[in-house]
C-alpha cells in the first residue's frame, strides 16, 4: 500500500507510558489458583446461564454456560476440576457488586477437552460458518469494552467493509499487554487478522501502534510477509492519548470521522483489538476457547511488574501476590489504566475477559486527591475534549439534572477518556458527572420501557373485560330470547294438545249420542223377555239370597 | 363598489370552503394532551391519585379537574415533567395522596398461606397476577407495577410489599458530592 497522509484528532493528551517496569521479562502463565470464580457476564449483553451441574467435573475449554440471546457470549472451563457451586461473588465493576460465579476446585492436570474443532482450512468457510466458530469460542472485545466480536464481525448484509483495522495502540499508561502480545505472537496475530478479514470481506486491513513502541512493530513487520503486505499495512502512529479510542484511531489511520450516533462500519471501517485477533486465531486454527489472556500486572505496590497468562476466574489477589504484592504499599487498586481504569476494592474478584491490566498503585501514584473547587470556565477541558464535546455545559446539565440539555450537547459522544478531568484546574472529577448521567438516563429509559409495558397491559386487559363483558350481555341476552321462544312454543303444543284431547272427546260424545243403541229398535217379544227379566231381577234379589243359604242347610 | 363587495364575498367563501376542507381532512382524533401527560405518568395504574387510573387522572389534568402533584409513585420527577409540559410553575407533591418511595416496590404472595379465592387477580390492574379459583396464585415480578391494589381484598393478608432492590444492572453512578458525603 502506498504510505498515506495520517490524520489527527481533537484534543488529547501527552502522557507518561509507565510502561518500561513490566515489558521487562517474557510472558509466562500464571499458576492456576485452587479456585477459580468464573462469572457468568464477562461482557456486554446477556450473562450466560449454566449448562452443567454443580459436583460436575468438567475439562479445560469445556462449555460451562451459553445464552439464547443475540448480543451474549458463552463462557468456557479455564482449567480442568470440579464445578463445587454457582455463587454470587464480587465482579470486576464500579458499583463492587456481587453477581453469579461459577466456583471450579482446580485439580493441577490442567487437561484439555478432547477433540477440540481446528479448521485449519478456514478460508474455505463461509463468513457465516467463521462467526459462528468466533461465538462459541467465546470470543469479546479484548480492548477493554467486551463487546461480543461475532457481532462486529457481521458488517450486514448491504455494508462494504473497506478498511479493517487491527488496535494495537495501546494508549494508556503501565499497560503493554497488547504490547508484549504483538511481541511475542505476532504471527498468530496476523492469522487472526486473516481470517478476521475473510469473515468481513475487508479490502484491505491496518495495523496501528504507537510509535514508542518499536519492539511491537519490529516484530509485527518481521512476520509479516511480502505477500501479506500487498493487503496489510503497519502503521506507525503517533503517541497521544486516547489514540486507541476505537473512533480516534480510525480517524488517525484513515483520515475519516465516524458520524455522531453512527458506528465505524457506517463509514465501511471495523476495527478489533490485537489481542482479538490472537484469540480469532486460537478459537479457528486451534479450536481453543477464550479461556485465558495476557493480563499486565504493574504498579509501584508490585514487586515484580510483568505480564501473565491468566485463566478467568483467577482471583486478583492470588495473581498479584504471585507477582509480589506489598500490601503496606498499596493505595488504589486499578483494573484497567490510571486514566480509564475501574476501581477495585474486594482483592479477590476475578479476572475476566475484559481484564487487560492489574495496577496496584502505591502511595503518591495515585495522584493526591484534591477537594473539588468550582469550575472557573477556563476551557481547558474542551481544548483536550478527544471527542470535539463542550465537557463544561455537560458538567452544568448533569450537576443540574437536566438529562435533555446534556443529550444535546451529545453525552452519548463521550467516551470517558479522563482527559477533561485529567487538565481541570479545579479537580472537578468531570467524568463521573458525566457516567452519573448516563447511567440516569438509562434508567429514565428503563422506567419508560417499563411504564409503557404496564400502559399496554392496562389497556389489554380493559380491552379484555369488556370484552367480557360484552360477551356476557350477549350469552345472557341469546339465553333469555331461546328460553323464551321455548317457552312460547311449549305453551302452543300445550294448548293445543289439550284442544285437541278436548276436541276427541266432544267428538267422541257427539257420536255416541249419534250413533244406535242396541236397545233400539227392539221386537215386541225382545221387549217383553227384557220386561220380564227385570221383574225377575227385581223379586229374586231378596229370594236368591234366602234360596242359596237353604241349599247350603 | 359592487365590485369590492363581490370580490370579498367570492374570497371569504374560497377561504371558507378551504378551512372546512383542512377541519375534515386534518381532523387530529382524540386528545394529544391527554396522550402526552398519559405518556408521562409512570402507568402504575395505583389510584392514588383517586383516579381510576393513569389515563382518567390524565384526562382530569388535562380538563384542568386535577392538579399535576397528584401521583405519589411518579414524585418530584414526574410533577417537573408535567410541569413543563403544561407551562405550569411546579409544586410539592401534595402528601393527601401519599409519600413518593425510595426505592420501587413489588408484592410477593406467601404461597403457604394463598387461599387461592382469586380476588387479587381480579384486583390487578395489569394482569400480573397468576392463579385459578382454590389454586395457588403467585405475582409475575416483572410485570407488578407495585401498585398495591391486591392487598385490600385479600382475605388472609398474605399479600406483602418488598422493596425492589436494585441489582448490578440497574446500578446508578452516583453524584461526586454525594460519594465524597459517604467516603471522606
Amino acid at each position: 500500500m502506498m504510505p498515506m497522509k495520517l490524520g489527527q484528532f481533537h484534543g488529547g493528551l501527552r502522557l507518561p507510558g509507565c510502561k518500561a517496569d513490566s515489558m521487562l521479562s517474557p510472558v509466562t502463565a500464571a499458576p492456576i489458583p485452587p479456585r477459580l470464580y468464573v462469572p457468568l457476564k464477562q461482557h456486554i449483553g446477556a450473562a450466560a446461564e449454566p449448562v452443567i451441574r454443580i459436583g460436575d467435573h468438567v475439562l479445560k475449554g469445556q462449555l460451562l454456560a451459553d445464552s439464547d440471546s443475540h448480543v451474549t457470549a458463552p463462557v468456557h472451563a479455564p482449567t480442568s476440576g470440579t464445578v463445587v457451586e454457582i455463587v454470587e461473588h464480587t465482579v470486576p465493576h464500579p458499583s463492587g457488586m456481587t453477581a453469579p460465579c461459577i466456583v471450579i476446585e482446580t485439580d493441577g492436570k490442567d487437561e484439555w477437552r478432547p477433540n477440540l474443532s481446528a479448521h485449519s482450512q478456514y478460508h474455505l468457510l463461509s463468513p457465516n460458518e467463521l462467526r459462528q466458530i468466533i461465538r462459541d469460542a467465546g470470543i469479546v472485545g479484548l480492548g477493554g469494552a467486551g463487546f461480543p466480536a461475532f457481532l462486529k464481525l457481521n458488517p450486514g448484509q448491504d455494508k462494504l467493509v473497506e478498511t479493517l483495522i487491527l488496535n494495537g495502540a495501546e494508549c494508556e499508561p503501565y499497560i503493554t499487554c497488547d504490547a508484549m502480545l504483538m511481541q511475542e505472537r505476532a504471527r498468530d496475530i496476523l492469522d487472526g487478522l486473516h481470517i478476521m478479514r475473510h469473515a468481513v470481506q475487508a479490502r484491505h486491513c491496518i495495523i496501528g501502534i504507537e510509535d514508542h513502541n518499536s519492539a511491537a512493530i519490529a516484530a509485527m513487520q518481521a512476520a509479516l510477509s511480502k505477500e501479506e503486505q500487498k493487503h496489510i499495512s503497519i502503521i506507525a502512529i503517533p503517541t497521544r492519548y486516547p489514540t486507541g479510542g476505537e473512533k480516534q484511531l480510525i480517524k488517525v489511520l484513515t483520515n475519516k470521522e465516524v458520524p455522531s450516533h453512527k458506528l465505524p462500519i457506517d463509514i465501511g471501517v471495523v476495527c478489533h483489538n490485537v489481542g482479538t485477533a490472537f484469540a480469532v486465531a486460537d478459537a479457528v486454527l486451534r479450536g481453543i476457547p477464550l479461556i485465558s489472556r495476557y493480563v499486565t500486572i504493574t504498579g509501584g505496590a508490585i514487586k515484580t511488574p510483568q505480564n501473565l497468562i491468566t485463566q478467568f476466574g483467577t482471583p486478583m489477589a492470588f495473581l498479584l501476590d504471585h507477582c509480589g504484592l506489598q500490601r503496606d504499599k498499596l493505595s488504589r487498586l486499578l483494573m484497567g489504566g490510571p486514566m480509564m481504569g475501574l476501581q477495585i476494592s474486594d482483592l479477590q474478584t476475578p479476572v475476566i475477559k475484559t481484564s487487560n491490566c492489574l495496577l496496584a498503585l502505591g502511595p503518591g501514584e495515585a495522584g493526591d486527591t484534591h477537594p473539588e473547587m468550582p469550575c472557573i470556565r477556563c476551557g481547558e477541558c474542551a481544548r483536550v475534549c478527544p471527542a470535539q464535546l463542550l465537557p463544561q455545559q455537560l458538567y452544568w446539565w448533569s450537576r443540574a439534572r437536566d438529562f435533555d440539555k446534556v443529550q444535546d450537547y451529545n453525552l452519548f459522544d463521550c467516551i470517558e477518556c479522563g482527559c477533561c478531568a485529567w487538565v481541570c484546574p479545579s479537580h472537578i472529577p468531570l467524568v463521573q458527572y458525566y457516567r452519573f448521567a448516563k447511567t440516569e438516563i438509562w434508567q429514565q429509559e428503563r422506567d419508560k420501557r417499563k411504564s409503557d409495558h404496564a400502559r399496554d397491559r392496562h389497556e389489554f386487559r380493559q380491552l379484555r373485560m369488556e370484552r367480557k363483558k360484552r360477551e356476557d350481555e350477549e350469552r345472557k341476552r341469546k339465553k333469555k330470547e331461546l328460553l323464551q321462544r321455548a317457552n312460547a312454543g311449549k305453551d302452543e303444543t300445550k294448548k293445543s294438545a289439550i284442544d285437541e284431547a278436548l276436541a276427541r272427546v266432544q267428538a267422541k260424545k257427539a257420536q255416541q249420542q249419534t250413533e244406535s243403541r242396541n236397545t233400539d229398535n227392539l221386537t215386541p217379544a225382545q221387549q217383553k223377555q227384557i220386561e220380564a227379566a227385570d221383574a225377575r231381577r227385581a223379586n229374586q234379589t231378596p229370594a236368591d239370597t234366602t234360596g242359596d243359604e237353604g241349599s247350603e242347610a | 363598489m359592487l365590485t369590492a363587495i363581490v370580490v370579498l364575498a367570492l374570497l371569504s367563501i374560497v377561504f371558507g370552503l378551504l378551512l372546512g376542507y383542512a377541519a375534515i381532512r386534518f381532523k387530529v382524533e382524540g386528545d394529544p394532551v391527554v396522550d402526552q401527560i398519559d405518556a408521562i405518568l409512570p402507568q402504575t395504574q395505583c389510584g392514588q391519585c383517586t383516579y381510576a387510573g393513569c389515563r382518567p387522572y390524565a384526562e382530569a389534568i388535562a380538563g384542568g379537574e386535577a392538579d399535576i402533584n397528584q401521583c405519589p409513585p411518579g414524585g418530584e420527577t414526574v410533577i417537573l415533567q408535567l410541569a413543563d409540559l403544561l407551562g405550569v410553575d411546579p409544586k410539592p407533591l401534595n402528601a393527601d395522596h401519599g409519600v413518593e418511595k425510595e426505592l420501587p416496590t413489588v408484592v410477593v404472595i406467601d404461597e403457604q398461606v394463598c387461599i387461592g379465592c382469586t380476588l387479587c387477580i381480579q384486583a390487578c390492574p395489569v394482569d400480573a397476577i397468576l392463579g385459578a379459583a382454590k389454586q395457588m396464585h403467585t405475582v409475575i415480578k416483572n410485570e407488578c407495577t407495585g401498585c398495591n391494589l391486591c392487598i385490600p381484598p385479600c382475605p388472609v393478608d398474605c399479600i406483602a410489599i418488598v422493596p425492589l432492590e436494585p441489582g448490578i444492572n440497574e446500578w446508578k453512578w452516583p453524584l461526586p458530592d454525594k460519594e465524597a458525603e459517604t467516603t471522606p
